[in-house]
Order: C-alpha cells, then sequence, then structure tokens
C-alpha cells in the first residue's frame, strides 16, 4: 500500500485528487452533494494551491460548455455534478464525446426529481450510459480517489481521447469521512504528466471543431464514434495495470468475490457491494455458496470480463439502484441481459431495484435477496423477473 | 471529398481540416443575375468589395476589382451601391 | 484607444479570412460582418460560434469556410464555450508561455436574445475577455423565421404572423446593449453595415479592451425579411436613418451617437421594402405603424438624454 493514511470524506478525496493532478481548469456549479468538490477546488485556487482557472459558471449547462471549450483549447479539465445538473447538460454530454474532449467529470449519484430528492439513486449515472463517456463507479472513498487520478490519464491517452465520469454515491460516499491513502505529490506527477492535447486550438494550424453533417456523414462519424469507444477499453484496462502496480491496490473492470465456486452471485455498481459483499461472507461462513460481482468500469461496458466472473454461476440477482420506466427491466439487467444473450451458458437473470433516494439497502434486504436466488436456482426458472427490495409495501 | 469517403478515413472528433474547404463548393451557380462590371467607369471606391457578402469580388493591387464568377450569388448589392453604376446586372445566359 | 482606426473604406485589410462556397442567402448581411471582424482584429483569433445561420451555412461537412479557428458547441453557449476558452488560454499562458489567441462569439439575435442570454449574462458577469458579436436578423432565420425577442414591432413571423386577429409581433425589441451595460461592461455599441468606417473602428475598439465587449450587428435578411437581396445595404442605410437602428456606441461610462440623424426619414420608406411589414399598410394596421414610430421616438430621445449626460 502505497501513500499516506489519511481520511477524508468522498468529496474532499475528489478535490483532492484533483489538486494533485495540477488541472488547468474547473468549471463547475454547486449542487448537492457534490457542493464540497467545488468548494474545495475553489479554497485551493484561492489559496494558491492550486494553480488553475476556476470559472465559476452561472449553470450546470454553461459549467460542461466552458468544459468542452478549455478542453479543445488544450487545458486539463475538470467538473463535477449530481443528478439534475447532469440532467441540464445533458444535451452537452454528447457533444463532449463527440468532439473528443478530455474532461474529466465527478458524478455525485442523486436521484432525479420528482419528487425532488438529493440522495442516493443511480438514475444520473445511467442517463449518461450511452452518451459516449467513459465511466468508472467507486465503492469507497479510497477508489473515489484513486478513479479520480486515473480518470484524467485513461481520458487523455491519445488512443482514448474520450471524457470519463467518476461516479460516487451521493452522501454515502461524498459525506463519509473513511480512512484511505493518499499518494505522495511526486508520484501523481510521474503518474500524470501534464496534458499533452491531440489538435487543440491553435491559429498556426485552423481547424473546424463541431461542423453541421448532413445525410451523407453523420453516421460514419458516429460508427467512427463508437469504435473508438470500443477501443478504450485496451488502454483502461492498462491504466488500471500500472496504477495498480504503483499504488499496491488492485484496479480490473469488475471486482469479484467467492465466485470460485458460488452458484448463485449478485451484480452490484458503488457502494452497496460493501454492504452485499459483507452479506455474503456471512452467508459463506454457512455453508452456502454466494458470490458478489461489482463493476468499476460500466462504460464500456465489460463484456468479456463479466462473462469470465459469471461461468458457473446458475443465478444472479443484477442490482439496480434506478428504474427505468415502461423498460422491460432496470437499466443495468439491460446491459447484462443484452451482453448475455446470446451464450449458450449464461445464468438465469433477475432484476433488484432498490435503494431509490438513499433507501438504505439493509443487511436483511440482501439476505432476502440471495434467498431469492437460490429459490431461483432451485426451481430452474425464473417466476419473478424484477423485485423491490426496501419498499413499504 | 473522396479522401474522406469512409468512417475510416475522417479526421477525429468531427472536425474539418485543411481549411478553407468551402473553396470546393462553388457557388456561382446559384445565380440568376450576372453582375457585370464595366472596368472604365470604375472609380476603385471599393464599395462593392466591401459589401459583397462572398466574397465574390477580389480587390486587386490597385484597388481596382475583379468579379469572381465561381462563387457569385447574383444578389446584385455590388450594383446597387456603386455610386456610379459601374455593373449592371444581366440575366445568366444573356450578353451584357 | 485610437491606434487602427480608420477613415477610408480603403484602409480595410486586404487578406480575407472567410473563404467563399458557403450557404449563406444572396444579400444577406451576416458575411460581411464576419469579413470585417476578421480584417480589424488583428493577430490570432479564435471563434466561436452559436448553432444558427452562420453557423449551419459556413460549416456543413466537409465544407468549411474559416481560415481561423472555430468552434461550434450548441445553440444556447457560445459564451460559455468562449468562456472556457478564454479562461483555457489564460491559465496555459501563464504556465506554460502558450500564446492567447482573441476570442470572438458570434451568435445570432436568437442564441444571444432568448436562450443564450444566461450563458453571455454570465460571461460579461465573469469579466472574461472576449468581443461578443450579435448578428441581429431580427428572428430565428435559420430554423425558419419564429419570432424572437429581437423581431421589432409589428413585424411579421412564423410564429407572430400577420393574421387577422393578432397583426404580427405585438411585443418591442428587447436592448441588447442596455442589458450589457448593465453587465458593467466597458465597451458595447451598435453596428450597421451601410457604415462599414464606422464598423470597422467599433470592432477595432472593442478587440482593444481587456475584458467582455457586445456589438450588435444589424443584419439584413433578404429572405426572411421578404426584400430583394439588392437592397440589402439600401434598407440598412435605411434603418439608421429613420432612427429605427441608432448608431452609438458605450465607452467606459459615456454613450456617444455615431450618426446624429437629425431629419429623420419617414418610417414607411424603411417598412415598404419589406414583406414582412406589407400588412402594416392596411388601413385596419395604420396604428401599429404609430405604435412603432412612438417607440422610435421614445428610445431616440431617451438615447439623446444618455448621450447628453
Amino acid at each position: 500500500m502505497r501513500g499516506k493514511r489519511v481520511g477524508m470524506r468522498g468529496n474532499a478525496a475528489v478535490a483532492y485528487a484533483v489538486k494533485q493532478a495540477e488541472v488547468d481548469v474547473i468549471a463547475a456549479y454547486p449542487i448537492t452533494p457534490q457542493t464540497i468538490i467545488v468548494e474545495v477546488l475553489s479554497e485551493y485556487v484561492n489559496n494558491g494551491e492550486l494553480n488553475a482557472a476556476f470559472i465559476p459558471v452561472e449553470s450546470e449547462h454553461s459549467a460542461l460548455s466552458a468544459c468542452v471549450g478549455a478542453s479543445l483549447a488544450g487545458a486539463r479539465v475538470f467538473t463535477a455534478t449530481a443528478s439534475q445538473g447532469l440532467a441540464l447538460m445533458y444535451e452537452i454530454l454528447w457533444i463532449a464525446s463527440a468532439l473528443r474532449t478530455t474532461i474529466v467529470m465527478a458524478l455525485a449519484n442523486r436521484a432525479l426529481s420528482a419528487p425532488i430528492n438529493i440522495h442516493c439513486s443511480h438514475d444520473d449515472a445511467y442517463a449518461a450510459r450511452d452518451t459516449g463517456w467513459i465511466q468508472f463507479f467507486a465503492e469507497n472513498v479510497q477508489e473515489a480517489y484513486d478513479l479520480t487520478l486515473q480518470a484524467f490519464k485513461v481520458s487523455e491517452d491519445k488512443r482514448v481521447l474520450l471524457p470519463s465520469i467518476i461516479n460516487l454515491d451521493g452522501f454515502i460516499l461524498t459525506h463519509s469521512l473513511e480512512g484511505l491513502y493518499v499518494l505522495d505529490d511526486k508520484d501523481v506527477r510521474d503518474f500524470l504528466p501534464p496534458k499533452e492535447p491531440v489538435q487543440p486550438i491553435d491559429p498556426d494550424n485552423p481547424i473546424t471543431y463541431g461542423p453541421l453533417d448532413l445525410q451523407d456523414y453523420y453516421i460514419e462519424h458516429k460508427r467512427q464514434q463508437a469504435e473508438a469507444m470500443k477501443n478504450s477499453y485496451g488502454p483502461i484496462k492498462e491504466v488500471f495495470a500500472e496504477y495498480s502496480e504503483l499504488a499496491g491496490r488492485k484496479y480490473a473492470p469488475v471486482k469479484t468475490y467467492g465466485i470460485e465456486d458460488a452458484e448463485v452471485a449478485a451484480l452490484v455498481l458503488g457502494s452497496s457491494a460493501g454492504t452485499v459483499r459483507y452479506v455474503a461472507r456471512k452467508l459463506r461462513k454457512q455453508g452456502k455458496k454466494v458470490g458478489v460481482i461489482s463493476l468499476t468500469l460500466y462504460r464500456p461496458f465489460p463484456i468479456d470480463e463479466l462473462k469470465k466472473a459469471l461461468k458457473g454461476i446458475k443465478v444472479l440477482a443484477v442490482m439496480d439502484r434506478s428504474y427505468s420506466f415502461g423498460s422491460p427491466a432496470a437499466q443495468l439487467f439491460m446491459d447484462v441481459a443484452a451482453a448475455l444473450y446470446n451464450d449458450k451458458e449464461k445464468p438465469l437473470l433477475f432484476n433488484v431495484v432498490y435503494g431509490l433516494g438513499g433507501r438504505d439497502l439493509k443487511p436483511e434486504h440482501v439476505v432476502y435477496i440471495f434467498e431469492k436466488a437460490e429459490e431461483v436456482a432451485r426451481v430452474g426458472e425464473v417466476r419473478e423477473s424484477q423485485i423491490w427490495v426496501g419498499v413499504r409495501d | 471529398m473522396s479522401k474522406w469517403r469512409t468512417w475510416r478515413d475522417l479526421p477525429l472528433g468531427c472536425v474539418i481540416t485543411g481549411v478553407p474547404t468551402s473553396l470546393e463548393y462553388k457557388t456561382g451557380n446559384w445565380r440568376a443575375l450576372r453582375p457585370v462590371l464595366d472596368k472604365d467607369k470604375c472609380i476603385s471606391c471599393l464599395m462593392c468589395w466591401v459589401h459583397c457578402p462572398e466574397p465574390a469580388i477580389k480587390r486587386l493591387e490597385d484597388d481596382k476589382v475583379e468579379i469572381d464568377y465561381d462563387y457569385c450569388k447574383g444578389c446584385g448589392i455590388c450594383a446597387e451601391v456603386c455610386p456610379v453604376k459601374a455593373i449592371t446586372m444581366v440575366m445568366e445566359g444573356e450578353q451584357a | 484607444m485610437s491606434a487602427g482606426l480608420i477613415k477610408s473604406l480603403k484602409e480595410i485589410p486586404k487578406e480575407e479570412l472567410l473563404a467563399p462556397g458557403h450557404r449563406l442567402c444572396a444579400g444577406c448581411g451576416i458575411p460581411q460582418l464576419v469579413r470585417m471582424v476578421l480584417k480589424a482584429v488583428k493577430g490570432p483569433k479564435v471563434i466561436v460560434n452559436a448553432t444558427g445561420c452562420l453557423e449551419v451555412a459556413t460549416t456543413i461537412f466537409p465544407y468549411s469556410s474559416w481560415r481561423v479557428p472555430w468552434v461550434h458547441n450548441a445553440f444556447e453557449n457560445a459564451a460559455s464555450t468562449a468562456s472556457g476558452i478564454e479562461a483555457a488560454f489564460a491559465i496555459l499562458e501563464k504556465k506554460r508561455g502558450i500564446k492567447k489567441p482573441k476570442v470572438i462569439a458570434f451568435g445570432g439575435d436568437g442564441g444571444t436574445f432568448d436562450i443564450g442570454l444566461q450563458a453571455l449574462s454570465g460571461a460579461l458577469e465573469r469579466g472574461h475577455d472576449m468581443i461578443y458579436i450579435c448578428y441581429d436578423n431580427e428572428a430565428y432565420m435559420n430554423t425558419g423565421i419564429q419570432r424572437s425577442s429581437a423581431t421589432p414591432l409589428g413585424a411579421a413571423t412564423t410564429t407572430s404572423p400577420a393574421g387577422r386577429v393578432i397583426p404580427g409581433k405585438q411585443e418591442r425589441k428587447k436592448d441588447l446593449i442596455g442589458i450589457a451595460i448593465a453587465h458593467g461592461v466597458k465597451y458595447a455599441a451598435t453596428m450597421n453595415p451601410a457604415y462599414p468606417v464606422d464598423m470597422y473602428n467599433k470592432i477595432v475598439k472593442a478587440a482593444s479592451v481587456r475584458g467582455p465587449t457586445v456589438l450588435h450587428y444589424f443584419s439584413p435578411c433578404p429572405t426572411g425579411w421578404r426584400a430583394d437581396p439588392a437592397k440589402s445595404i439600401t434598407i440598412a442605410r435605411l434603418a439608421v436613418q429613420t432612427r429605427i437602428w441608432p448608431l452609438y456606441e458605450y465607452e467606459n461610462g459615456k454613450y456617444k451617437i455615431n450618426v446624429m440623424v437629425k431629419k429623420p426619414k419617414p418610417v414607411e420608406e424603411y417598412l415598404k421594402l419589406q414583406g414582412r411589414f406589407k400588412h402594416l399598410f392596411k388601413p385596419e394596421n395604420k396604428w401599429l405603424i404609430e405604435e412603432i414610430k412612438r417607440e422610435v421616438e421614445e428610445r431616440w430621445n431617451q438615447l439623446l438624454k444618455l448621450a447628453s449626460m
């Protein structure tokens, strides 16, 4: 384990990583539960600890717009938002990735209104899933810190050149004080040298950015972008490996626990993985063959790694901290089902909707989920394709 | 643009390089009316050059002007603003 | 601030940084503005363009008319995108010695007065070093002539049609320069293509300011105004001579009227050249012409008062 042991809340840890990454431009608008990231960063700048331009934009839409401009100018750029803020900047998300900016965004996962709710759901993370941004999920404050640093390296990699989001659960991670190891400034500087921009704004080499496409070019441009997202997978794994080596903490697209002999497993994103693993450990002591899979990388979806993890698993409970009204299932379930559909060997799947608006995922809920999974394994078919846990019924 | 036909040929991030590439798009075929300049009447005031939208009027060394028919859309502003009426608008295909 | 100002057309630099081959309508007032801006602003520059006529017509892939770096993001964020570029270059200049180009933002009246107003307000308040130029063709022309808050009183557009019950736009035009001044800009001015020397000099002045400046350009639109393309400059000149479009500038707290119109031409002379005002000449709509005249006089007198202070 490399680095200094400190205690920080998730927001402060992300801001600290951004400072160490020596960003050039920050354009962000405050929104609970991300506000502290913005506040800490403006303190760093005003105290001379961070030599960056802090643009106090007047809305999230302007925040991301300014970030796009700054990234095209060749700067290392950071922003942060949540929920409604992401929804407001939504149209720019698509533009930011199509223009191949290298913006890094911390997304404090919060539920979407209405009703207005400032607590944790993955609505905002899922809302971005089609937009062409690389997406990471942090399980704890350590990961929030580590993934922020890795995100800059991934986005600015000349083989990638796509913006990325680090998801951290609102309040649960953003406001929780946890112990973590932070790297020395020098280690960060070695891992993350200054950005080497590709085709930046340069009056000596004028380029037109963001043209209009008619029917004769749009689909080709998108095909190119799709390929870029696919090709980012290799460099992402390389950065994970390099960072793991540097920090002494392992990073990989998929995290597993107990799957070597598990018959049933739960797939989960974000901080709840900790709770699910805690329950799984208890159940395994009782002799139950349960496993836990969580995704550190969500986009591009780690299809191969997930399939490897699912070998031998008979039933998978796909847990979603969001809901897609009118869809056959919630969002992560749809990703998984699509990835597995054509395989001969695949587990039975059922969807679990949980934790919306910060509703606590309790250990007894997780016990219930594993019980349901075992029941499906016993019966050999899925009778209830989607269940909600933790709802007063 | 034959050099950017397939998705593999396209420049990164939907940019346009090698600007200005619009020179390859000759808007001269838009016009119905064609401006005809009487060089002897021209007093080199540069009014037509300043006001031409495209620009389809070249400003030459001695401040004389020359109409670029590759791009002229035939709007008629040049004829209208010329203080000595050195430019007349003629139907395309007709002689001046 | 008198360095670089000109007195005649001959002093306008020759180099063209906007290439022809774009798809702007014949007789459009926008390219004359762009040509002038690119000549009057010296040194390295970068253009940020909101979605609209200028953006669409000059950058249909793979054709681009711009010989300078040019960025298009979305419709309502020219000012915020420009803010990001400006702040980035300012810090990169400090950190790594990269030379900072002048940032120029172009937006139509739609992308400035309406959907882009928030972004403009934020950029002005934060004091970014940029020239914001609104080319005002008085409606959302690119999408087919829908009204904007810059559409003048009485004008017919597709969303303020000259109907039997409501004859055209009933609301007055927003005061963009007033809004800019309220944000504390050091320089703001109106511009008109029929006064090219005045226009050139105003751009030079705006470019010499370290901070945000706003220029408001009268942009004749033959297509949207249902006018003869050849008459674009004539119409523009009449706009000034009827006092409908006062040419003035605001410089460090002082207002100055650049073209003092002592004996204004009748407003009807301006209106009758444009099909969008045709319905006003029906006897039942005469009252609206009187309204327009009243508004013109009101604004002119207000301006006289401001200029005399």
